[in-house]
C-alpha cells in the first residue's frame, strides 16, 4: 500500500442494528401486535423478526446461506415459495416456523434461537396476508406524514410530541414520569437553551410563580436571549470542526472566529435552516453574496492546514477535500459517506463513483499552499454593529496632551499593581569587536555606531562568529540589538524578503570552552519562535520577529534580545559569540550591534514591566524598544493614536472564505483513496450525489452543478435525511440520546430510531415551519415530554433500562463549555460580552511542555478573563485542559456527539484549578455580598444561598448539616493559621472579611461547585 | 512493591468494597443501566462504567500485561545505528540506482543525492551476533535480551503524519493511541495513577502533540496522561495554597457526603462513579508526587540509568517509567526529541547525534536490564522506536544528513513472550527495502495486541457506523518472533 491510501475502511460489521429494532419489539413486544387496525409496517415489525431468526442463515451472505433460501429480498423469497403474497396458508415460511415436528421447525435447534412467539408468528401472518410488501431502508424513505396518535391520558399532553410519546409508552404499559419540580426545571431549560445559571431572585420568582404560563413565558424570554446563540452555537461548531489554529505539527493561529460570530448571530435570528445551510456551503455562489455570506462559506474552511516542511501541498489539499466531503455527509446526511472513499459502501448505497463525484462539488475552490482566500471583518459587523475601528486620529498638541495624560495613568495604574523590581538597571557597554564572519568568511561592514551591516555576499544559511574584547572586569550578560538600515529589504533589521529574520542559536565560547547562557528574554517575539529556541541546540526551531495579523508591534523596527550567562566570564580574555542562523534561506540577521555588561540586568518580567521600565526612563533617555513599546501600548489603549492600518487592530481579522477556481480542477476517481492514483481510464467525474438518496438532483448539462446545488439539494424538502439528522441531534441535546441513537449513522448499520412517526412528524414539523429552529425549541422544551423528572424509576429498571422509551428525562453531565460558564455564572463573574477574538483565560503552567512548538499564553486581566468558554483560544495542538478534560473533541475532524466520561482528571480540575479558584472566591464574595444585613444565622443563610446559586434550590436538611460541619470545622482551622487563610483570599475578599471566615466561605463555595449536582443536569 | 498476586487481592478487595458499600441494589443498578449506555459498549469490550479502568480479560491469556514504549521522535538513523551496509560506504558519494528510488517519494530530497555511507564503525555482539555502532555502547549489554526488528516499514513520510500513524494505525488525526487501546481493552490494575502515562524528554515536544496519545472516538478515560518533569506531574494535581492535607480529607468526604445525599435523594448510579472519581483523584495527589520523587532509589540504580540528580532526562524517564510499572500502570510512553538528522544546524549526523544517541544509549539499556533483575521483564514489553528511518542518499544541508526513510527501519522490543537475542528481517546490501523480514506498522500493532492477548481483528470499538480497530483492516502478527 502506498504512503496515502488512508483511513475508511469498514471492517467486518456485526447487526447490531437488528438487535437493537429487537430489543424494542420485546419491550413494547406484544401490543403493537394487538393494534391490529393498522397496517403491518415492515420495517418496524416484520424486518426485525426476519433479521433476528432467518436471515443468519436465509440471508444477504451466501457463505452461510442454507437450501439456497434468502428471506432479505422479496422476488426471491416468493420463487422459492417461501412467501406466497396475500396467502398465509400457502407460505412454507409459516408452515416451518409453526411445526410441531422438531426436525422441520424454524429456526432449527442449532441455531440456538428462541422460537418465534405466538404474536411475532400473527404479525408475519397479518403481513402476508396484507401483500408482504417490503420496504427500502427506513432513512432513504419519504418522510412520512403521520399525525399525531389517540392516547389515553390526554391531559398530560402538551403538545403533539407527547402524543407519540405517550401512545408508545400506553402501548408498552407505561405511565410517564410525574414533572420535575420548579426548581429542577429553571436550571434545566436555563442549561439547556443557554448554558448558563439562572439568578438567585429569577428562581425565587418562578419557583413561587403561580401562572400556569409561567414556564412558556420563561421559554420565550430565553429563546430571545443572545445566549442561546452561544450556546447552541456552541453545538454547531463542533460539527463545523472550528478552531483557532492550523493544526498537525506546527498549528499556527488562524482568525476564524467571524464565522463563530456568523454563527452565534444567525442562530439568535433564527435564520431559517435551509438558509443557514446554503450560506455555509455555498455562500460564495449565492449571487452578490454579502459579507456575512462570504463568512458563513467559512464552514469548509475550518479544516487543518500542515505547515510541516516537505509536505506536498497536493496531499494535504486532497485530504481537506475529503475531510468536507466526509464532514457534510456526517452534518446533513448522517451517512458514514467516508467509507466509499476507498472502495464503494460495504453497507450503504454508496458507490466510490459517487463518492467521487460528490467530492467534485468541493475539488474546485481555490488554495494557495492550502490557506483560503480572505476577507476583511471588524469585530461586531456579524452583529451588524461594526465597532469604530477607524475613528479620526488625534494629531499636533492633542496628541502629545492626551500621551503625557497616559503616561501618567498608566505609570500610576502600573505602579500601584506590579510588585517593585529589585535590582537596578544593567548599564550596557559597547562592546569591541574582534575578528567578526560569516561562514568564517569576512562578511560585515562596520559602522559608525559601533554595528555589523551584513552584505549581498552573506551566505544564505550563515553562522556569525563574532569576536568580543571589553575593558570591564566581567561580563554578566550580552545584549544583541538588531537595528534597521535603509540597505536592508524593508529596512530590515532581517535580510528576509520581509525583513525577518530566524537566529536559530546562540552560542559563546571563551578560550575555547563552551560557556552556558542560562537565561534570555527578548523585546518582541514572533509566535512560535520565543527567544528561548535560541538556546535548544535545535537548529529548525529559533527567534524571529514577524507580527501576527492582530498584534500591534513592529516588525521592521529596532528589537534586542538579553542573555544572560550562568556565571560571569573574566573580561580580559575575548569571548567568541556564535549567532547561527540555520532555518530558511536568507532569514539573516541585516544589521546588529552588540553591547555588554558588568552585572546581571533584572530581565522583566513580562510586558508590564518593561513598560513600567520604559516610563520610569526620562523620555530623552529612552531606548528605541521601549519607544516602539510605548507606542504600541498608546496605540492599544488610544485608537485615535492609532495610524489607518487596520492589519495591527486587534477587532479586525481576515477569516479564510470558500472561493471558486475560474475553470473546475477535473476530478477522478481515486484508487484506494490515493491521491497520487487518479483513475483517468474511467474518465473525469462531474458532480453529483448518490442516487439512493431523494431527489434526484437536476442538473443543467451546460453550466454542470456546483456546491450551491448541492447546498439546495440537501435543503429540498424532498429530500428525507437532512430534516430527520437535524432534528434526531436536537433530541439528542435535550435527552441525552437521539430518537436514532447512533445519530452519526442513518445507513443500515445504524439503529433504527425509537419512535420513527415522532421522528418524521419533527422532520415534517421543521420544514412546516418554515425551518425555523426556535420554533423547534420551543416545542420540545414545553412539551410534558421534556419536563418529566428525570430520577430513574425502578417500574423501568427491568423493561427500559435504557429508557429508550422516554418515561423518564435524563441527568446529562454538563458539557466541557457548559462546566465553566454555570461556574462562572454562579460565581457573578460571568463576562456577557457577545463575540470577538478568542481570549486566553487563566491556564496553568506545562500545558506546552509536550508540543513541538511553544504557545503563547498570556492570560486576560480584565473582564475577557471571565469570557464564557467557547470564546477561548482553541489550539489543535494542545488545548485549553479543561476542555481536554471534559470530552471536548480536538476538532481535528467533525464531531457530531461528545463523549461523557466521569474521571479523577475532572475532579482535579474542577478541585484545584486555577480559575475554578477564582470562581469560587467570587461565589464567596458574592454570598458576603448579597447577604442580608439583619441575617440571624449568617451561615445558615451562606449555605443557603450558595445552594440557590449554584444549584437552583434549597439544600436538604442533611446537605445542610453536612455543610454547617464542614465550615465550621474550617472556620477553626482557619482561626488557628491565618497566613494559611490569607492564601485562599482574593482581594476583594481581604477587604470583606476576616481572614478565617473569608476562606471558610471559598471552601464552602468550592466544595459546591464540585459536587456531581453542579455539573449536572438534571 | 506490591507483587502482581497482591495487586490483583487488592482489585478485588475494591471492587467488594465497592459494591458492599453502595449497596447491592445501587450497584447492580449501575451496572444494568450504564453498561447498555450509549457509546457502543454492546459490541465492543464490556466497560464497568463506575470504574472504567477496572482490570479486565483480554481474548486469551497474555504474554505481556505492561508496556513501556520508548518512542524515539523524529526517526533514528538505523545506518548509523544497527543496520551496518558496508556496500553503502564503498559506493558512497555514487549516483543510487535508478530501479530502487523509482515510485518513490521523499519529503526534502531533490533527487540528485548521492548514496552516503556510515561513518560510525559497527561490530558484532552477543550470541545472536547483533551489529551495533559505536554510537550505542551500552546497547552491547542487552542485544540478548533483545528481539531486533530490522525490516520495518510504515507509509507515511511527514513527521506528525507518520507518528499518528505509528500511534494509531491512521495517518490523520482523531483516531485512539495504542496506550489508549491498550487500556480500553485491558482496564489498569493502577487504583491510583492512571492507566496510561506520557512522559517527554529532549528539547522540545513532539509533532502531533497531544494527538499521539489521544483517546479519540474512545472514552476519555483511555486518553494518555501526560505526566511533567517540571512542577506538578499532573496539572491541577496540587490543592490550592492555604489548603492542609488534612483540609483536603475534609473536603473530598464533604463533596462525598453531599454526592451520597444527591445519590440518595435521586438514585442515579452515576453519581457512584463521581465518588469514586473523588477519590481516586484524593489518592493521585500523593501517588504521582510519591511516584516522581526519585529519592528512594538506590544510587547503583541512579547510576544505572545515568540519572543526573535533579534533572529531568530520558534517563530519570526510564527510572520513572520502571516505577510506574511497579506501580501497575498499564501503558507508559515516554517520547525523546530530537532524532531528525537532516544535517542543518542542531540536526547533524555529527555532533548533534552523537548527543541523542548518548542521551538515550544508557538508560535504554539500563531499563531492559533493571526490570530483568527485578522479575519484572517476564510480564513488560518494552518497545524501542522512532517513526521511520533515514534515507541511505545524504542530504544536502548545512552537513550532510539523511531524508526520512519509510522502507527500512530499525526497531527493538524486549520482554515478554518474544525471543530474545533473536535478529528479525534483513535489509538489502544498500539498506533500501527489507529483503525479509519485513514487518509493517500494522504488524507491529497486531503483533503488540497479540503479546497483552488479544486477537487484534476482535479488538474493536463501534464509531460512526463500522468497527474501527488499531490495526485498521490490516496487520498480521509476527509469529517467528514470538517465544
Amino acid at each position: 500500500m502506498t504512503a496515502l491510501a488512508r483511513t475508511f475502511y469498514p471492517c467486518r460489521l456485526r447487526w447490531l442494528a437488528a438487535g437493537v429494532a429487537w430489543l424494542l419489539t420485546q419491550i413494547a413486544g406484544p401490543t403493537l401486535a394487538a393494534d391490529s387496525a393498522e397496517r403491518v409496517r415492515f420495517n418496524e415489525q416484520i424486518r426485525p423478526i426476519l433479521s433476528d431468526k432467518c436471515f443468519q442463515c436465509h440471508g444477504p451472505d451466501e457463505k452461510t446461506r442454507e437450501a439456497d433460501l434468502r428471506l432479505d429480498d422479496r422476488a426471491a423469497a416468493v420463487d422459492f415459495g417461501a412467501i406466497a403474497p396475500g396467502m398465509p396458508d400457502d407460505s412454507e415460511i409459516l408452515a416451518r416456523i409453526t411445526t410441531a415436528d422438531p426436525d422441520l421447525r424454524m429456526p432449527p435447534a442449532s441455531a440456538k434461537k428462541t422460537p418465534l412467539t405466538a404474536a411475532e408468528i400473527e404479525l408475519l401472518r397479518r403481513w402476508i396476508a396484507e401483500g408482504a410488501e417490503y420496504e427500502g431502508h427506513w432513512a432513504f424513505l419519504p418522510l412520512r406524514d403521520d399525525p399525531p396518535p389517540a392516547v389515553q391520558d390526554s391531559d398530560w399532553v402538551q403538545n403533539p410530541i407527547d402524543q407519540f410519546v405517550l401512545a408508545r409508552l400506553e402501548r408498552a404499559g407505561l405511565a410517564p414520569s410525574r414533572p420535575a419540580d420548579r426548581a429542577t426545571l429553571i436550571r434545566r431549560v436555563y442549561l439547556d437553551l443557554v448554558g448558563l445559571l439562572p439568578e438567585a431572585d429569577e428562581v425565587r420568582r418562578f419557583v413561587s410563580d403561580n401562572d400556569p404560563l409561567a414556564y412558556e413565558r420563561m421559554v420565550d424570554r430565553l429563546l430571545a436571549s443572545p445566549h442561546y446563540g452561544e450556546r447552541w452555537g456552541r453545538y454547531w461548531l463542533d460539527q463545523a470542526r472550528y478552531a483557532d489554529s492550523n493544526g498537525y505539527s506546527i498549528d499556527g493561529e488562524r482568525e476564524m472566529w467571524p464565522y463563530r460570530d456568523w454563527v452565534i448571530q444567525a442562530l439568535n435570528e433564527d435564520m431559517p435552516f435551509d438558509q443557514f445551510t446554503v450560506e455555509q456551503l455555498a455562500g460564495d455562489l449565492l449571487p452578490e453574496p454579502s459579507k456575512a455570506q462570504l463568512v458563513a462559506s467559512g464552514f469548509h474552511r475550518n479544516t487543518l492546514i500542515n505547515q510541516e516542511g516537505g509536505t506536498d501541498r497536493e496531499q494535504f489539499r486532497v485530504e481537506s477535500v475529503m475531510d468536507r466531503v466526509n464532514t457534510t455527509g456526517a452534518v446533513w446526511l448522517g451517512l458514514t459517506i467516508g467509507c466509499a472513499q476507498c472502495h464503494t459502501h460495504k453497507f450503504d448505497p454508496i458507490s466510490q463513483r459517487e463518492y467521487y463525484r460528490f467530492l467534485a462539488f468541493f475539488n474546485s475552490s481555490a488554495d494557495v499552499s492550502n490557506v483560503g482566500p480572505t476577507i476583511e471583518v471588524v469585530r461586531g459587523e456579524m452583529f451588524g454593529v461594526p465597532i469604530q475601528t477607524d475613528p479620526p486620529p488625534l494629531a499636533g498638541e492633542a496628541l502629545a496632551k492626551r500621551r503625557a495624560a497616559w503616561e501618567a495613568e498608566t505609570r500610576r495604574r502600573l505602579e500601584a499593581t506590579l510588585p517593585e523590581a529589585s535590582a537596578t538597571p544593567a548599564e550596557w557597554k559597547p562592546a569591541e569587536y574582534g575578528e567578526a564572519t560569516a561562514n568564517d568568511m569576512a562578511a560585515f561592514e562596520r559602522q559608525d555606531d559601533n554595528s555589523l551591516l551584513t552584505t549581498d555576499k552573506t551566505p544564505a544559511h550563515a553562522t556569525y562568529r563574532i569576536e568580543l574584547r571589553t575593558e570591564l572586569p566581567q561580563v554578566a550578560a550580552i545584549r544583541l540589538r538588531t537595528l534597521t538600515d535603509k540597505s536592508l529589504p524593508q529596512n530590515g533589521p532581517g535580510r528576509a524578503g520581509n525583513g525577518n529574520f530566524v537566529l536559530t542559536n546562540v552560542r559563546l565560547r571563551q578560550a575555547g570552552v563552551e560557556r552556558r547562557i542560562a537565561r534570555t528574554w527578548a523585546d518582541h517575539e514572533q509566535p512560535g519562535y520565543p527567544i528561548v529556541d535560541v538556546l535548544d541546540n535545535d537548529g529548525k526551531s529559533g527567534w524571529a520577529i514577524n507580527v501576527g495579523a492582530n498584534s500591534t508591534a513592529k516588525m521592521n523596527a529596532p528589537h534586542e534580545a538579553i542573555f544572560v550567562l550562568d556565571k560571569p566570564a573574566a573580561g580580559d580574555e575575548a569571548l567568541e559569540l556564535s549567532l547561527e542562523h540555520g532555518l530558511h534561506a536568507t532569514y539573516l540577521i541585516g544589521r546588529f550591534a552588540i553591547e555588554l555588561s558588568a552585572t546581571v540586568p533584572p530581565l522583566p518580567r513580562g510586558d508590564d514591566d518593561l513598560l513600567l521600565a520604559a516610563l520610569r526612563t526620562e523620555s530623552a533617555q529612552r531606548s528605541d524598544a521601549d519607544k516602539a513599546r510605548l507606542q504600541a501600548a498608546f496605540e492599544r489603549d488610544e485608537p485615535r493614536a492609532r495610524p489607518r492600518d487596520k492589519r495591527s487592530d486587534p477587532n479586525v481579522a481576515r477569516p479564510m472564505i470558500m472561493n471558486e477556481l475560474a475553470s473546475p480542477r477535473p476530478t477522478y476517481l481515486l484508487t484506494r483513496g490515493d491521491f497520487t492514483r487518479p483513475d483517468k481510464d474511467s474518465g473525469q467525474l462531474l458532480p453529483g450525489v448518490p442516487q439512493a438518496i431523494a431527489p434526484p438532483l437536476t442538473v443543467d448539462e451546460a453550466a454542470g452543478s456546483n456546491r450551491l446545488d448541492l447546498a439546495r439539494w440537501l435543503v429540498d424538502p424532498q429530500n428525507p435525511l437532512t430534516p430527520r439528522v437535524t432534528m434526531n441531534r436536537v433530541w439528542m441535546r435535550y435527552f441525552g440520546r437521539g430518537l436514532v441513537t447512533t445519530e452519526e449513522d442513518f445507513g443500515t448499520q445504524g439503529t433504527p430510531p425509537t419512535h420513527p412517526d415522532l421522528l418524521d412528524w419533527l422532520g415534517g414539523e421543521l420544514i412546516r415551519r418554515g425551518w425555523s429552529m426556535k420554533q423547534m425549541h420551543r416545542l420540545i422544551v414545553t412539551s410534558a415530554t421534556y419536563r418529566q423528572d428525570s430520577r430513574p424509576r425502578a417500574d423501568l429498571q427491568e423493561v427500559d433500562p435504557r429508557n429508550l422509551l422516554l418515561a423518564r428525562q435524563e441527568r446529562v453531565r454538563l458539557n466541557a463549555e457548559a462546566v465553566r460558564d454555570a461556574a462562572l455564572s454562579a460565581s457573578g463573574l460571568l463576562s456577557r460580552t457577545l463575540g470577538g477574538p478568542s481570549v486566553r483565560p487563566p491556564q496553568p503552567d506545562g500545558v506546552y511542555a509536550f508540543t513541538q512548538v511553544a504557545k503563547r499564553w498570556n492570560a486576560e486581566q480584565g473582564g475577557d478573563r471571565y469570557r464564557r468558554a467557547l470564546y477561548t483560544f482553541f489550539y489543535r495542538s494542545a488545548p485549553y485542559p479543561l476542555f481536554t478534560t471534559f470530552d471536548a473533541p480536538d476538532f481535528q475532524s467533525v464531531c457530531t456527539r461528545r463523549g461523557r466520561s466521569n474521571t479523577p482528571l475532572q475532579s482535579l480540575t474542577l478541585a484545584n484549578d486555577a480559575a475554578f479558584l477564582e470562581m469560587a472566591q467570587g461565589l464567596a464574595t458574592r454570598l458576603l455580598r448579597e447577604q442580608p444585613s439583619d441575617a440571624s444565622d449568617p451561615w445558615s443563610e451562606r449555605i443557603d444561598r450558595a445552594f440557590v446559586l449554584s444549584l437552583c434550590r434549597q439544600p436538604s436538611e442533611v446537605e445542610r448539616s453536612t455543610l454547617r460541619g464542614y465550615v465550621e470545622r474550617q472556620l477553626a482551622e482557619f482561626a488557628a493559621d491565618s497566613d494559611a487563610a490569607d492564601k485562599l483570599l482574593s482581594r476583594e475578599l481581604r477587604e470583606l472579611a476576616t481572614p478565617a471566615e473569608g476562606a471558610a466561605l471559598v471552601c464552602l463555595a468550592r466544595v459546591v461547585l464540585n459536587t456531581d449536582n453542579f455539573i449536572t443536569r438534571e | 512493591m506490591i507483587s502482581p498476586h497482591e495487586r490483583q487481592a487488592a482489585e478485588s478487595a475494591t471492587r467488594r468494597h465497592f459494591l458492599g458499600q453502595c449497596g447491592l441494589g445501587l450497584g447492580a443498578i449501575a451496572l444494568n443501566s450504564l453498561l447498555n449506555a450509549d457509546g457502543h459498549a454492546a459490541n465492543g469490550v464490556k466497560i464497568d462504567p463506575t470504574e472504567p479502568l477496572a482490570p479486565r480479560q483480554p481474548h486469551f491469556p497474555p504474554r505481556a500485561k505492561q508496556v513501556i514504549y520508548l518512542f524515539m521522535a523524529g526517526g533514528p538513523s538505523q545506518l548509523e545505528l544497527f543496520d551496518d551496509k558496508p556496500k553503502l560506504r564503498e559506493l558512497n558519494g555514487q549516483t543510487p540506482p535508478k530501479s530502487l528510488l523509482e515510485g518513490k517519494r521523499f519529503a526534502f530530497l531533490k533527487g540528485n543525492e548521492t548514496l552516503l555511507g556510515a561513518r560510525r564503525k559497527f561490530d558484532r555482539y552477543g550470541e545472536c551476533g547483533m551489529s551495533i555502532s559505536e554510537m550505542l555502547p551500552h546497547h552491547r549489554q542487552i542485544v540478548d535480551e533483545v528481539c531486533w526488528l530490522r525490516g520495518m516499514t510504515t507509509d507515511v513520510f511527514n513527521h506528525a503524519p507518520a507518528k499518528l500513524f505509528m500511534n494509531t494505525g491512521f495517518q490523520a488525526p482523531g483516531r485512539p493511541g495504542m496506550g489508549a487501546w491498550v487500556t480500553y481493552g485491558l482496564g489498569s490494575p493502577s487504583r491510583d495513577l492512571p492507566g496510561f502515562v506520557v512522559l517527554q524528554s529532549g528539547p522540545r515536544g513532539p509533532r502531533g502533540g497531544a494527538s499521539l496519545w489521544s483517546s479519540g472516538f474512545l472514552p476519555t478515560s483511555f486518553q494518555g496522561v501526560p505526566f511533567r518533569g517540571k512542577g506538578d506531574p499532573i496539572l491541577h494535581l496540587r490543592s490550592p495554597e492555604g489548603l492542609t492535607r488534612e483540609c483536603e480529607r475534609d473536603f473530598y468526604d464533604t463533596v462525598a457526603a453531599l454526592n451520597r445525599a444527591r445519590l440518595d435523594e435521586v438514585g442515579d448510579p452515576e453519581i457512584l462513579t463521581r465518588i469514586n472519581a473523588y477519590e481516586m483523584a484524593f489518592r493521585m495527589q500523593t501517588s504521582a508526587p510519591e511516584l516522581m520523587d526519585l529519592s528512594d532509589e538506590s544510587a547503583e540504580t541512579l547510576a544505572m540509568y545515568g540519572v543526573q540528580p535533579g534533572q529531568t532526562s530520558f534517563a530519570s524517564n526510564c527510572v520513572l517509567a520502571r516505577r510506574m510499572v511497579e506501580r501497575g500502570v498499564r501503558f507508559v510512553q515516554l517520547y525523546h526529541t530530537n532524532w531528525d538528522s537532516h544535517g542543518g544546524p542542531g540536526e547533524n549526523l555529527n555532533d548533534d547525534f552523537e548527543k541523542v544517541c548518548r542521551d538515550v544509549d544508557q538508560a535504554s539499556a539500563a531499563l531492559v536490564l533493571d526490570l530483568k533483575q527485578r522479575g519484572l521483564l517476564n510480564d513488560t514489553l518494552v518497545v524501542w522506536g522512532g517513526e521511520f528511518g533515514r534515507t541511505p542518499m545524504g542530504e544536502n544541508r548545512n552537513t550532510i544528513g539523511r531524508d526520512h526513510h519509510i522502507d527500512a527501519f530499525t526497531l527493538w522490543m524486549a520482554g515478554a513472550g518474544l525471543k530474545s537475542g533473536y535478529i528479525h528481517g534483513e535489509t538489502d546490501e544498500l539498506g533500501f527495502g527489507a529483503v525479509s523480514g519485513q514487518t509493517h506498522v500494522h504488524d507491529l500493532h497486531a503483533t503488540i495486541l497479540h503479546l497483552l492477548g488479544f486477537d487484534h481483528e476482535q479488538l474493536t470499538f463501534r464509531f460512526q457506523g463500522r468497527d474501527y480497530r488499531l490495526t485498521d483492516v490490516h496487520g498480521h502478527v509476527v509469529q517467528e518472533i514470538l517465544a
